[in-house]
């Protein structure tokens, strides 16, 4: 549009304290329980109290009835900024973009952004059942699938329309795998192989067990501040060069092929002064691995349709020539519910402040962090991605 | 090609009943438009009253011109199939009992997209398909697609058999044997498949013109039943009222009165009891049962039938105390589902004009022939509709109380 301009940088806005709360399968807790714990871990790491924090970022599913503002009364908050980011696995980058505009104004100084929600035994369903007006009219009532059918209707499309087959799934979930076995945090404990993938018991045509991500309850937090600000805590940060979202793009398209990352990438890259090939690592949101795929389209990384072929060629272990999901993903970390939209966030940080350990990628200096989420009827809606650079 | 469904086993007597569970039945306001067309079992979708586009899933303005003007209206029913998975695993309780359940993403003809349930025979992605909407075992409108041509045994799909209260293999009960409605519905229903007839009969020792033909039907058990009797209808009900998965309620009680006769009220009440409270009886002795069979094997219990006067709907004041008595019924059989829904059973009205027999004697043309009630009967329980309207009479009211009620009421008796 003619009136629009170009962005401005988000030049001094840097993350610091990555924070995972060990998920666990089921949960007898809320998920203000695991929000406390990552509000206290925040606290801890920073070195600061809590009630130091003047900018709080929540994303959740299952923090109903509450909302934002009544939660700073649960953890004895007062911020001057807040925010609720119901986004699913775009929450992150979506949490991120605003905080850093509330710090980079000076409408905060230390933005707390916090994704955590509980796995009770009957809690996936009843987010499934009552997720949006759209999926209970027209989607949930057709299987009772959730996103597993919703997502196996996109899959069956794109492997028709670009020849991408099971093996290339299960190519990234194998490798998801081998990383989750250097990483503490990953629920999934046992080696994968393709073998195993392939098969797996059906869950929802063309998907089996090992494309489906693991429902548990957790958390992921970080905190968002000016440059000066962590360096006057003596806080170890990582840069934001870029951030973008896009939602409901290309809703002419009948099936999704392809999500908003494709209208704004060369944003992106321009703000961050990069190219696709200058990133030493990617996290994308894997809730599928044709998801993933799709991103490595839709961010630059091989044109539309080549997705197969890209991922026949590079290999994606942590040590492989393409790595990704270096934490194992939700495919192997698990979905803790929006939390698993900061998941990549978190583990993107660790690399760039090198503290990524058994898993950490060798000199990683440029890192590429991918969101995506609400399948509100038949495809996802947001999406989402931001570029992140070690402090030096 | 579908799998015949053969002649269910008989049941073990030991074993428990499935209990009836629904499909997940949230739906906004708006998405009832859809209701209302798969009642009837029309195909409608919201169409823009500004720019003309067609939207789907239900919305308050329109995506393309925000117009709030969004009016369900027919469209047409062709689509081709972009996407299918079959689903094995769900967390729904009724689902689960159902899969693999096939579902596909279909680009419809008017342009929306629609999540859909697929019939088995609907070929790969690219494949031409006939929608229709159908009402799901909660009673909620739901997409349906099918192959373009018919296959045999297509009505088998066992997706499709929940969307619908096909007689074949299930046990009927016609409840009043001398209405001129019973010939003609046992005919329709034995070749339709179903496995048992009974028909309830008042004072079997007297004679009635149809009993002959009735009991020459094979498959046909004539049984004593006074609708204007309690201890009849539970006596029936003690004996059959497990075996009976489709109840057809055909009794009726036409005298004609004016409001202003002296001992028009007897005439009222000699009507009502006949009808509403006949319906009432068997509501409180057949409904329990039914209810708790609604998920017992492939032909567990499905759909009550009340064949009404379309008159139920607004007085025909040479008929009123007809009229009034199926007014009450109407109300009663819309209470009655309500409670039949937890069990998944269907409550069909198929509202007629006046029949062509003797009650009706004075009436002019156009009247409905009782074998025009029974296939349309006979059609709404292989559709799965809920409200049927028979007969030319029926079809114009219909139409005229949707476009006008107060007209209709004015121009009665004229």
């Amino acid at each position: 549009m003619a009136f629009s301009r170009a962005r401005q940088s988000y030049e001094g806005v840097v993350l610091a304290v990555p924070v995972t709360v060990p998920y666990q399968r089921y949960s007898i807790e809320t998920a203000h329980w695991w929000m406390g714990k990552a509000l206290r871990a925040l606290a801890e790491g920073a070195g600061i109290s809590h009630r130091d924090f003047d900018g709080f970022s929540v994303s959740s599913f299952t923090m109903g009835p509450d909302v934002a503002v009544g939660l700073t009364q649960h953890f004895g908050l007062s911020p001057r900024h807040i925010d609720h980011v119901p986004m699913g696995g775009a929450a992150g980058i979506v949490s991120l973009r605003r905080a850093a505009r509330a710090v980079q104004a000076g409408d905060a100084d230390i933005v707390a952004c916090v994704a955590a929600d509980t796995n009770q035994v009957d809690t996936f369903r009843k987010t499934l059942a009552n997720f949006s007006r759209f999926a209970q009219d027209a989607s949930y009532p057709y299987g009772a699938g959730g996103p597993n059918a919703s997502f196996a209707l996109i899959a069956r499309h794109y492997m028709d329309r670009y020849g991408a087959t099971r093996e290339d799934f299960g190519k990234l979930c194998v490798a998801q795998r081998d990383n989750a076995l250097r990483n503490p945090y990953a629920l999934m404990k046992k080696p994968l192989t393709l073998e195993q993938y392939m098969s797996a018991r059906a869950i929802a045509e063309p998907f089996h067990l090992f494309d489906c991500v693991m429902p548990c309850a957790g958390a992921e937090a970080f905190l968002v501040m000016r440059e000066e600000t962590a360096v006057s805590l003596g806080l170890p940060f990582v840069r934001l060069l870029s951030a973008i979202e896009r939602h409901n793009a290309f809703a002419e398209d009948p099936v999704q092929v392809r999500g908003g990352w494709v209208v704004d990438r060369d944003e992106l890259y321009g703000m961050a002064g990069a190219a696709p090939g200058d990133v030493d690592f990617v996290q994308t949101y894997d809730d599928y691995a044709v998801i993933s795929m799709m991103q490595f389209e839709d961010l630059g990384f091989c044109a539309k349709g080549e997705g197969p072929d890209f991922v026949r060629q590079h290999t994606f272990t942590v040590d492989g020539s393409f790595p990704h999901n270096t934490s194992g993903g939700q495919l192997s970390v698990g979905q803790a519910g929006a939390a698993g939209g900061h998941l990549g966030l978190t583990e993107a940080m660790r690399q760039l402040l090198g503290t990524a350990e058994g898993r950490q990628v060798e000199d990683a200096k440029l890192g590429l962090v991918s969101g995506f989420g609400m399948i509100n009827y038949d495809r996802g809606l947001a999406s989402a991605a931001a570029i992140l650079a070690r402090a030096s | 090609m579908t799998e015949p469904l053969l002649k269910p086993k008989r049941k073990n007597p030991l074993a428990r009943t499935t209990q009836p569970l629904l499909p997940p039945s949230a739906r906004s306001r708006k998405a009832h438009g859809l209701t209302l067309a798969a009642a009837t079992g029309r195909f409608m979708l919201q169409c823009c009253g500004e720019c003309g586009r067609y939207t789907y899933p239900a919305r308050e303005a329109c995506p393309n011109c925000l117009s709030p003007e969004l009016a369900f209206k027919d469209a047409p029913t062709g689509g081709s199939l972009l996407s299918e998975t079959r689903i094995e695993v769900t967390s729904d309780p009724y689902f689960r009992e159902h899969m693999p359940w096939r579902t596909g993403l279909v680009q419809l003809d008017c342009g929306p997209i629609a999540v859909v349930h697929l019939h088995g025979d609907c070929g790969e992605p690219g494949s031409r398909l006939t929608l229709s909407l159908q009402l799901d075992r909660a009673g909620q409108a739901v997409f349906f697609a099918k192959s373009v041509s018919e296959v045999p045994h297509m009505e088998d799909d066992p997706q499709w058999r929940e969307m619908t209260a096909d007689p074949k293999h299930r046990r009927v009960l016609i409840t009043d044997g001398r209405s001129p409605l019973a010939l003609p519905l046992a005919q329709v229903l034995k070749k339709a498949g179903a496995a048992r007839i009974f028909v309830g009969v008042t004072d079997r020792w007297k004679p009635f013109d149809e009993q002959a033909s009735l009991e020459a039907i094979e498959g046909i058990e004539l049984v004593d039943l006074d609708l204007t009797s309690e201890r009849s209808v539970q006596d029936l009900a003690m004996d059959i009222g497990a075996k009976v998965e489709i109840l057809i309620n055909t009794a009726d009680h036409v005298r004609p009165a004016r409001l202003f006769d002296a001992g028009a009220a007897n005439a009222v009440r000699e009507a009502m009891d006949h009808t509403v409270m006949g319906l009432m009886r068997l509501a409180q002795a057949f409904g329990p049962v039914m209810r708790s069979r609604g998920a017992d094997g492939a032909a567990g219990a499905v759909a009550w039938v009340n064949v009404l006067s379309v008159h139920g709907l607004s007085n025909a004041p040479q008929f009123g105390v007809h009229s009034a008595a199926h007014a009450a019924c109407l109300s009663l059989s819309q209470w009655l589902r309500t409670e039949l829904k937890p069990g998944g059973i269907r409550v069909i009205n198929a509202f007629a004009g006046p029949l062509d027999t003797e009650w009706f004697q004075t009436v002019p043309p156009p009247k409905v022939a009782p074998k025009a009630v029974a296939d349309a009967v006979l059609d709404g329980l292989k559709r799965g509709l809920e409200d049927i309207y028979v007969g030319d009479v029926a079809k114009d009211i219909e139409a005229r109380l949707f476009d006008n009620p107060k007209a209709v009421e004015r121009e009665a008796g004229q």
